[in-house]
């Protein structure tokens, strides 16, 4: 863990939103940090639906998911907006003298003056299946992700999916566990066609084995799981199993926000419609995380709601200066900043 | 308009009046069929729109295309007859079509 990082601005949530108030901020000068749990910037765009064409954004007829985060990089690359993907905020703390610190969950600590929520429908969190009971086992026996290897050691692992993380950490896992069975639905997968030849070839050698079917239920006792039962084309049948990992896509959660004491409508942040302030004054939610009357959750409404933000936000950045708006089709000094100068 | 019945998991049958052209999901949505979640909206983004299709009427719907398969993985009790209902769009062939909802959605 280093030393704290000084920004202007900590954005939380990296989708189109969250993009265009880089751009908005940076034309205010403010510099920005953007946080987001995704690999990528994009957010729903482009985790859901990178190719699928959108078509209420002012002046492009047509344009999809994928092109709209890429022309929105390129519109924001003047400001080096910096990323730190994979990372969730973990906590938010005020300082004494009205600043924030912005701590993630791999150990950054980022200082600011101002926060913007641009979390859309909140950060993306691995989905838990539908399997009754499965919360009992959770964290003691069923996990989602692996953070360590060793975790798995001597276990007999069963894992559910037939995505890239499935297969993956099927290859991964099996020299680690005592056994290891792979359950999908279907003889076909989503996966990477090298990693699934590999695993059927692991399959052949008997390293491994390979069902076909659904969980149905789980057994165990105090969180220990013994066995998951299978819903078979030939019925039921119970596979014995120490450790569960299903991959069943992400999902969107509020997430830690929740914790932040500010004020929450239904899972939504409301804000005022002038500057889109939260409860507290330094923090803003703009984009669908938002809640103020007759909202409606657009893109184009995010984008007006970053422009107005940004007013309120240069006034805490600078305080005392005048701020002056401009039009960057006239203003040489926003040409400048825009470097079309 | 074409007839179109969507069944509750509770039993309780929707009988809707569908605009050809439009999706069984937006239906649902529209006469607040419970067990309709449809969290992406239509982009074929999650499977919480998930509805079995009746037997009688599985040729006429047709079989899912891969994306949508991809997508049924993440489906509870897939079965079959399992469609994603934003999928499934309304023509005259579809006159009468019975599709019902599972137990839960993913």
């Amino acid at each position: 863990m280093g030393d704290a990082i000084e920004t202007d601005v900590v954005i939380v949530g990296a989708g189109p939103v969250g993009l265009f108030a880089v751009f908005e901020l940076g034309l205010y000068d403010l510099k920005c940090h953007l946080v987001d749990i995704l690999d990528k910037p994009g957010g729903q765009c482009a985790e859901l639906y990178p190719e699928k064409p959108i078509y209420d954004i002012p002046a492009w007829p047509e344009i999809s998911g994928q092109a709209l985060v890429d022309k929105l990089l390129e519109q924001i690359e003047p400001f080096s907006p910096q990323f730190h993907l994979n990372r969730m905020v973990a906590s938010v703390t005020r300082l004494d003298d009205g600043s924030f610190e912005v701590g993630t969950d791999e150990g950054e600590i980022l200082r600011c003056k101002v926060i913007v929520i641009a979390a859309g429908g909140g950060s993306f969190q691995p989905k838990r299946p539908p399997i009754p009971g499965i919360e009992a086992f959770e964290d003691q026996s069923v996990f989602y992700s692996v953070r360590h290897m060793e975790a798995f050691r001597g276990e007999d692992v069963l894992i559910v999916g037939g995505g890239d993380s499935a297969l993956d950490w099927t290859l991964n896992l099996q020299p680690v566990a005592r056994s290891l069975t792979l359950v999908h639905r279907r003889p076909e997968f989503r996966a990477a066609p090298d990693s699934v030849n590999k695993m059927f070839a692991m399959h052949e050698r008997g390293e491994l084995s390979f069902q076909v079917g659904q969980v149905a239920g789980l057994k165990g006792e105090g969180g220990r799981l013994t066995a998951a039962t299978i819903k078979t084309a030939d019925g039921l049948l119970d596979l014995p199993c120490t450790r569960m990992l299903p991959f069943f896509g992400l999902t969107m959660k509020l997430g830690p926000v929740a914790e932040w004491g500010l004020n929450l409508h239904e899972n939504l942040v409301p804000v005022d419609t002038e500057k889109f302030e939260t409860s507290t004054p330094g923090i803003f939610a703009i984009g669908d995380i938002n809640w103020y009357p007759g909202k409606l959750k657009l893109i184009l409404s995010g984008f007006h709601e970053a422009a107005l933000m940004t007013q309120a936000a240069k006034r805490i950045v600078s305080p005392g200066e005048r701020v002056v708006f401009q039009y960057t089709t006239s203003s040489t000094s926003l040409q400048k900043k825009l470097g079309v100068q | 308009m074409t007839k179109i019945n969507i069944v509750a998991f509770d039993g309780t049958p929707y009988e809707i009046d569908a605009e050809n052209g439009s999706t069984v999901m937006e239906n649902a949505v529209r006469n607040a069929v419970p067990g309709i979640e449809a969290e992406c909206g239509g982009a074929c983004a999650c499977a919480t729109c998930h509805v079995y299709v009746d037997e009688a009427w599985t040729e006429a719907v047709g079989e899912p295309e891969p994306m949508e398969e991809d997508m049924l993985d993440f489906a509870y009790d897939v079965r079959a007859t399992s469609r994603l209902s934003c999928q499934i769009k309304i023509s005259d062939e579809l006159d009468g079509l019975v599709v019902r909802v599972p137990e839960r959605q993913a």
